[in-house]
């Protein structure tokens, strides 16, 4: 019920929002000539789109969540039942994560080298994380919990797959973005290192929302 | 943070400029091309949805005279119908047709912000489609549950398409809502990001208010069919039983157990009823840009108009158990339900009076989309009346599944938008082509349709307070009254004349297309930038060197003291008049 709400607030949230943008309350028949006080157009429209799409996955876990607690509490429901190498995965996801920050900080000091090594490790991290959760499918399959044998088996295979399709589509875009920064800079293209701070940091913001949502999915696996 | 600054700046927009016919028209990441190619395909494939209804008209209006339509043939071709209707031509037509066409002309952008991302979209949407076509052609034909989908007879031994039909629709539906939420990211951000100097929230036409905030609806209840398409797709493959309860088949225990079936109700209302209004809102605003133009008249209450639709928007997302009064639930949510759905009649209401009053000692052009405007604020009364009884919990409970509620969703949500489309097709295709239509054709289409459609959906609703229940095959002679089975009768007359007037439409936008007379850039007289573009129709990039500039709202029409009776967007106030906000006299 409680995920419900969060779903009600969210929901409530985005378009209490749009009224409570000013401009809203204007009278524009009056106005006449050139208005200019946009809050918005100074960002990148890359930036706004993740945090648009931010907001359609969380929309999507959301109902997840709200499904998955509503199910835990039938009688039937047999919890995961060993979570060490989770416990494992998580950490590698936290470093994965701390080294975006990492390589955003340097990016904003202008550190190409600290970029480039951060980077790449953020990537690593991540990748092992990925392989780390295919490794905890493999522990359930061979413990006899199949997909179709409980629906909290159910629930940990559908979450943690789409998660980790989620991560795969930020390691599209990690892998431009560490593409780009291997590459020799040209110190007289500006916008080529002011796209590449870009990359990184929308890079940091995705990882860490990612992180945040398995540390929710996480508690969610454990405690019911 | 010198570097982010500098990309968040930079807007100049990095045009991809087409080098062959491929890109050019293929894979063009122009949103005039993309629009076109959206639109042509849901037509096409909202035509098909039309002939198979006509052929289960057939089947009800006149059984035991066709052995075309079996029993299986009728449930699926009924459940193809009502979601092609709704998902593949409704919402891909207002908002990967319409949204991709006019955001950008509306709001004097070059292009949306993420033009690869847009031509993404449409072909994602295109795969959508033909995995849904496809079904038709494999064993078993396509899933006959009901457009609904409910489990488990969605998924049960005896249901048309269980082999196959049923895996494809799910995966097609997955696969429209990632391309719907690729086109979706791109219209909201656009109208975010890329308006145009000037054009601020408030001076934005009401078609780009309703298709952005219809976006964000999309964009928060499209999820819950993902999860529930994926969620039955596992059932289905796997032997999960997130949906399928234990059940005895065949004398033996089901490999189910312990799944919800009022679950996957929760989750596909709670997208459904969203749905409604992501296809409703373009419309509201579109139609209010129309009635607007050839009323010669600014639209009555345009600030109201726009919290209309953010409230109808959010209170969408609060009235879906009202589809599920007979699935039983506490008497309280039904009470609940029941108060939001009669809450939403407010803001919508309040539209349908604003319409009223802008026609009100206007001038008006009695002109194609005009007639279809008018014709589509009757159809909408109509059917938002009929919602009022299906919205109480005790009328609704002898009114469901009854052909009372066919008449009312036909009226409201599939009439209704029509309406708006062909509205909107009539009044933007002078702009997208170049050429004017045929008056006098456009006018038989409409009557005929108006005409038609009323002589379909009117008896329905008597049928329904008969008790003639839905989804049957055939009622026998015992089961209904003879005069119901000829009501039945006359109603698939009067749908099959429905078709085949589309004629007219199609006829004329094709002849129209070498043949009409050529149109200039604005000859509605409207104000909005789209009219104000260097070139009709529009070419890549949109406004030549310049960007335009805004400088009034967008229904500055019969302004008094000026020459003519509309001012567009783009024309500076005259001297002497002080600019900026708070200046004016209220009026």
């Amino acid at each position: 019920m409680n995920v419900t709400l969060l779903f009600t607030a969210l929901v409530g949230a985005i378009l209490v929002l749009l009224l409570l943008v000013r401009q809203l309350r204007t009278k524009s028949w009056l106005e006449k000539g050139i208005i200019t006080e946009d809050s918005f157009s100074t960002l990148a429209p890359k930036r706004v789109g993740l945090f648009v799409f931010l907001g359609v996955v969380t929309s999507l876990f959301l109902l997840f969540m709200i499904i998955y607690n509503e199910r835990a509490e039938f009688p039937d429901w047999r919890p995961i039942a060993d979570s060490r190498l989770l416990w494992f995965n998580t950490a590698l996801l936290v470093i994965g994560s701390a080294a975006l920050q990492l390589a955003r900080n340097a990016a904003g000091h202008g550190r190409l080298s600290g970029i480039r090594i951060n980077l790449t490790a953020a990537g690593v991290f991540t990748i092992a994380f990925l392989v780390g959760q295919i490794y905890a499918w493999n522990q359930l399959t061979a413990a006899g919990h199949f997909m179709a044998t409980n629906p909290a088996d159910a629930f940990f295979y559908l979450l943690t797959g789409l998660h980790g399709v989620h991560l795969l589509g930020g390691l599209f875009v990690w892998a431009k973005a560490t593409t780009n920064a291997w590459q020799k800079p040209d110190p007289e293209d500006v916008s080529q290192a002011a796209g590449l701070h870009l990359s990184v940091q929308l890079c940091s913001v995705y990882w860490h929302y990612l992180l945040l949502l398995w540390l929710v999915l996480f508690y969610m696996f454990t405690s019911t | 943070m010198a570097y982010v600054a500098l990309a968040d700046r930079d807007h100049e927009q990095h045009l991809h400029h087409p080098q062959s016919w491929i890109t050019r028209w293929v894979f063009c990441q122009d949103h005039k091309v993309i629009a076109i190619q959206y639109s042509i395909t849901a037509i096409a494939v909202g035509v098909v949805a039309m002939l198979l209804s006509s052929m289960f008209r057939m089947q009800l209006g006149f059984p035991d005279s066709f052995d075309l339509v079996t029993p299986d043939k009728y449930y699926q071709y009924v459940t193809m119908h009502g979601m092609i209707m709704v998902i593949y031509l409704l919402t891909a037509l207002f908002l990967g047709g319409f949204g991709n066409y006019l955001i950008p002309l509306q709001l004097g952008a070059r292009d949306m912000v993420f033009p690869f991302l847009n031509m993404l979209s449409y072909w994602v949407y295109l795969v959508s489609v033909l995995i849904l076509m496809a079904s038709f052609f494999i064993p078993g034909g396509p899933t006959g549950a009901g457009w609904t989908l409910y489990p488990p007879q969605a998924i049960s031994a005896g249901t048309p398409g269980v082999n196959g039909g049923i895996l494809l629709m799910l995966l097609s539906l997955a696969v429209f809502i990632v391309a719907f939420t690729m086109g979706g990211l791109n219209y909201v951000t656009t109208v975010l990001q890329a308006r145009c100097r000037g054009m601020t929230f408030m001076r934005m036409p009401l078609s780009v208010w309703g298709i952005f905030v219809a976006t964000v609806l999309g964009l928060l209840a499209f999820p819950a069919l993902l999860v529930a398409a994926i969620m039955m797709l596992l059932d289905n493959l796997i032997g999960t039983s997130f949906f399928m309860p234990e059940m005895l088949t065949m004398g033996g225990q089901g490999e189910h157990n312990g799944g919800s079936p009022v679950l996957f109700q929760h989750l596909f209302w709670f997208f459904g009823h969203p749905e409604v209004y992501i296809v409703a809102l373009p419309a509201f605003g579109m139609v209010s840009d129309v009635l607007s133009t050839h009323a010669r008249k600014n639209i009555f209450g345009y600030r109201m108009m726009v919290w209309a639709i953010v409230a109808i928007g959010g209170l969408s997302f609060v009235v879906w158990a009202h589809h599920m009064y007979v699935s039983g639930m506490n008497p309280y949510f039904g009470f609940f339900f029941a108060t939001t759905t009669l809450i939403i009649a407010v803001p919508t209401a309040l539209k349908v009076y604003n319409w009223v009053l802008t026609l009100w000692r206007g001038d008006i052009q009695l002109t194609v989309p005009m007639l279809f405007a008018i014709g589509f604020i009757f159809t909408f009364t109509h059917g938002g009346l009929t919602g009022l009884f299906l919205g109480n919990v005790t009328v609704d409970l002898p009114l469901s599944d009854t052909y009372f509620v066919i008449g009312h969703f036909h009226m409201v949500m599939g009439v209704s938008p029509v309406l708006v489309l062909f509205a909107a097709i009539y009044h933007w295709y002078p702009k997208i082509t170049g050429r004017m239509f045929s008056d006098t054709l456009g006018k038989w289409h409409f009557w005929c349709t108006l005409l038609g459609t009323y002589t379909v959906y009117l008896p329905m609703h008597y049928l329904g307070i008969l008790g003639v229940p839905r989804r049957y095959w055939s009622y026998g002679s015992d089961f209904i009254p003879d005069s119901a089975q000829s009501l039945n009768s006359a109603i698939t007359v009067a749908a099959i004349f429905v078709a085949a007037s589309q004629l007219f439409f199609f006829i004329n936008m094709i002849w129209s297309l070498r043949n009409g007379e050529k149109s200039g850039p604005n000859p509605w007289n409207a104000t909005t930038l789209e009219w104000q573009t260097p070139n009709t129709p529009a070419v890549h990039g949109n406004w030549g060197d310049k960007l335009p500039e805004v400088h009034r709202w967008a229904y500055d029409y019969s302004v008094p003291g000026e020459a003519r009776d509309f001012v567009p967007q783009t024309e500076p106030p005259h001297e002497g008049v002080v600019s900026g906000r708070d200046h004016g006299v209220e009026h």
